[in-house]
């Protein structure tokens, strides 16, 4: 090897080497900017009743308990489990226990993990916790759900630790993905639009975070301003998030306010009703939401731009698998929604016409049939009507078929629906 | 045969091939104006036959043209209302007897059991068990996730107070041997082992007892095994202390089949309910049965 050849070799490796270090720096850089010193200080002093009230309002508005809480298990001790393409993350103890909780944390080191996704210990966050959507949360409401989550009882429950593939269970890679997709914001008022719709602009776009369901994602997971409200599968692929931008979907543009109230308030409304991962929303959630509040959602929602609508007219199905599939209806389905799918109102949904039983994704259909489900107990429906989980009675090729022929009667026009995709929508 | 004529020359020209020597000796025949009249009608007809078929094949495929959609319709608000639907329990319901049966009256046969009829306390218990994970069932794990205390107490109390008929008897089909060994176990149960007999809590006619404990006769024998199987692995919990969990691990396999078989087996008259809750302690402490 001759010397000019070495020192090529050398000038290439120090060039990869200090191109590498740059990169890293600016991932590094990209992650912590704008973030102010934490106090890891706790307050000697108690919060004030009044932040505490605030706290738990604030709590269910962000609907904490619905990640922070295992079914039966203590309220925000964690340990349930957000299913994703790149393994499973769970969620983290919230109680104020000290070892095992957040009892050590203070206002300023929560402020950090609802702003800029950081944990007490400099970890970066999964963005499973929305953090992405709390990074619009202003400090005051961040201290006053501090405050409330410091005033509970204590449990004492480890965390479970996540169980992620390869790279994605590494910081590294997290910091990646955060200096491409995470940039901590300020919610900033629009002056041209009422205080109600700036109130509900904030609370659909930070504490509820709607977007986390309600938005695409692409194949690393993140969501993007350009995908923002367009409808998307859960992180576990099992239901799908309509979209709140397309009337076609689950967006209100054309719904008087009052619906919006009451679907969110009750569950049900004249237009729709709530099944899936909404009806916990619900439970857990906006039951509980003041009705100025859930007006100003329901003006935020109602004026998202609406995106072009893609979807065509579906081909009709062959008349052989349509005949079974209303053999299949006449006998499990007519007799609660109707022969000609027209349903009861505020009881059983209404399948003509229903934009839930025409979504591009079949994923929710094949999820209602096989389930079944009530509607969630809420102080307005109290003692609500259900349907049979179908699953147990009827095969992958019945659900198709009957699937199909409620797609394509009555006026709807939507895709027909295989065995294999009732098989693949587990 | 003058019309003959007509058919045939306007046929041909449908044909549109033919010997001109032919063609022009039979024109020399027949007036312009009925040939022209033939031929009219003799389209129109080829038209009707070609309609006809069409509606035939479509008809066959099941393609029958969709209905317009009622315009800006997003629901069935705007849609006619089908008959009332009762606003019962009854009703309420529905989503229960796909599995439970008409009315919760399962019968002995396949997997899933009889709800009517049962104490309230146990119908809650369990219900409020399949909420906390504590009794694992996808489908009965889901439908009741989303529900208020207040609503499952009156789901209970609805069950609870159905009194319907029970299925009849049917053969057992254990060796006596095996016979011996589940009607000692339900009445007398085997105090050497700790396991107290089924009657002492369950009822002198195993029928249940108030407030909390569940009749067991005519439950169907998979059930009953798949339940005490899922206390031994510890996927079934009921509230400590554990009555249940403590019997199942003290039993052997071939004795669970013995008495769910039994069990199974037995019926019992109509309008017989769940015995009055005891005034003596139970044998063995029990969580769930004393609440």
């Amino acid at each position: 090897m001759t010397a000019t050849h070495q020192r090529r070799v050398v000038r290439w490796l120090l060039g990869t080497a200090v191109t590498v270090v740059i990169l890293g720096a600016l991932v590094v850089w990209v992650n912590v900017r704008g973030e102010t010193p934490v106090e890891p200080v706790v307050a000697a002093t108690a919060a004030s009743p009044q932040a505490i009230e605030r706290g738990a309002y604030l709590v269910r508005a962000g609907n904490c308990v619905g990640c922070h809480t295992t079914p039966g298990g203590a309220r925000f001790a964690g340990g349930r489990g957000v299913e994703t393409p790149f393994g499973t993350v769970y969620a983290p103890n919230i109680t104020p226990d000290s070892r095992t909780g957040i009892g050590n944390w203070s206002s300023s080191e929560f402020w950090r993990a609802m702003h800029h996704g950081r944990s007490k210990d400099g970890r970066l966050l999964y963005p499973a916790f929305p953090y992405p959507s709390f990074t619009y949360v202003t400090r005051e409401d961040s201290d006053a759900l501090h405050a409330y989550l410091t005033s509970r009882k204590p449990v004492e429950q480890a965390n479970r630790p996540h169980a992620l593939h390869f790279p994605y269970s590494t910081q590294a890679a997290l910091a990646v993905w955060r200096a491409l997709y995470f940039r901590p914001a300020t919610f900033t008022a629009e002056p041209a639009q009422t205080a109600e719709w700036n109130r509900g602009k904030y609370l659909v776009q930070g504490l509820g975070h709607c977007a986390a369901c309600h938005s695409g994602r692409n194949v690393l997971g993140a969501t993007s301003l350009n995908a923002q409200f367009a409808g998307g599968l859960m992180p576990d692929a099992t239901w799908y998030a309509p979209s709140l931008a397309t009337p076609k979907e689950a967006g209100v543009q054309h719904w008087s306010r009052s619906e919006v109230i009451s679907l969110l308030k009750t569950g049900v409304c004249a237009l729709a009703s709530v099944s899936g991962p909404m009806a916990e929303v619900v439970y857990t959630s906006t039951q509980y939401l003041r009705e100025g509040d859930l007006d100003a959602m329901a003006q935020y929602l109602a004026s998202i731009p609406t995106r072009k609508d893609e979807s065509r007219d579906a081909k009709r199905t062959d008349g052989d698998t349509l005949a079974r599939g209303r053999k299949v209806f006449d006998q499990y389905c007519a007799s609660c929604h109707g022969d000609d799918g027209q349903g009861v109102a505020h009881i059983y949904p209404a399948l003509a016409g229903n934009r839930a039983v025409t979504l591009a994704s079949h994923n929710n259909l094949v999820q209602i049939i096989r389930k079944g489900g009530f509607a969630p107990t809420t102080l307005g429906n109290e003692r609500p009507f259900g349907m049979p989980p179908f699953g147990q009675l009827l095969s992958d090729d019945e659900i198709a078929a009957v699937t199909t022929y409620i797609r394509q009667s009555w006026g709807n026009s939507a895709a027909p629906v295989s065995s294999l995709d009732v098989l693949r929508a587990r | 045969m003058g019309a003959l004529r007509y058919i045939r020359m306007v046929l041909w020209s449908f044909f549109g091939i033919r010997r001109r020597s032919a063609a022009i000796e039979e024109q020399a025949k027949v007036k312009p104006l009925g040939l022209a009249a033939v031929a009219v009608a003799l389209v129109a007809l080829f038209c009707l036959t070609l309609w006809g078929l069409a509606k035939l094949a479509i008809g066959s495929l099941g393609m029958t043209p969709a209905r317009e959609a009622p315009a800006g319709a997003t629901s069935g608000a705007q849609a006619k209302p089908t008959a009332s639907v009762e606003n019962t329990m009854a009703q309420r319901m529905q989503a229960c007897v796909v599995c439970h049966g008409k009315e919760g009256r399962a019968t002995n046969a396949g997997y899933f059991p009889r709800i009517a009829g049962k104490p309230q306390g146990y119908l809650y218990n369990q219900l409020k068990s399949f909420q906390a994970g504590q009794r694992s069932n996808q489908a009965m794990n889901h439908l009741i996730q989303h529900m208020s205390d207040d609503y499952l107490h009156e789901i209970a109390k609805y069950f609870a107070e159905l009194d319907l008929p029970y299925p009849p008897a049917h053969p057992h089909g254990l060796t006596p041997a095996q016979q011996r060994v589940a009607e000692t176990l339900i009445t007398k149960g085997m105090p050497e082992r700790q396991i107290p007999a089924c009657i002492s809590c369950h009822g002198e006619n195993m029928a249940g007892r108030l407030p909390a404990m569940p009749g067991l006769l005519t439950l169907p024998a998979d059930y009953l095994i798949g339940q005490l199987g899922a206390w031994r692995t510890g996927q079934r919990k009921a509230s400590a202390p554990d009555c249940m969990a403590e019997v199942a691990n003290r039993l052997f396999p071939e004795e669970i089949g013995a008495v769910a078989r039994w069990l199974s087996s037995q019926t019992l008259p109509t309008g017989i309910k769940p015995a009055a809750a005891s005034t003596q302690p139970l044998p063995i402490r029990c969580g769930s049965g004393e609440q």
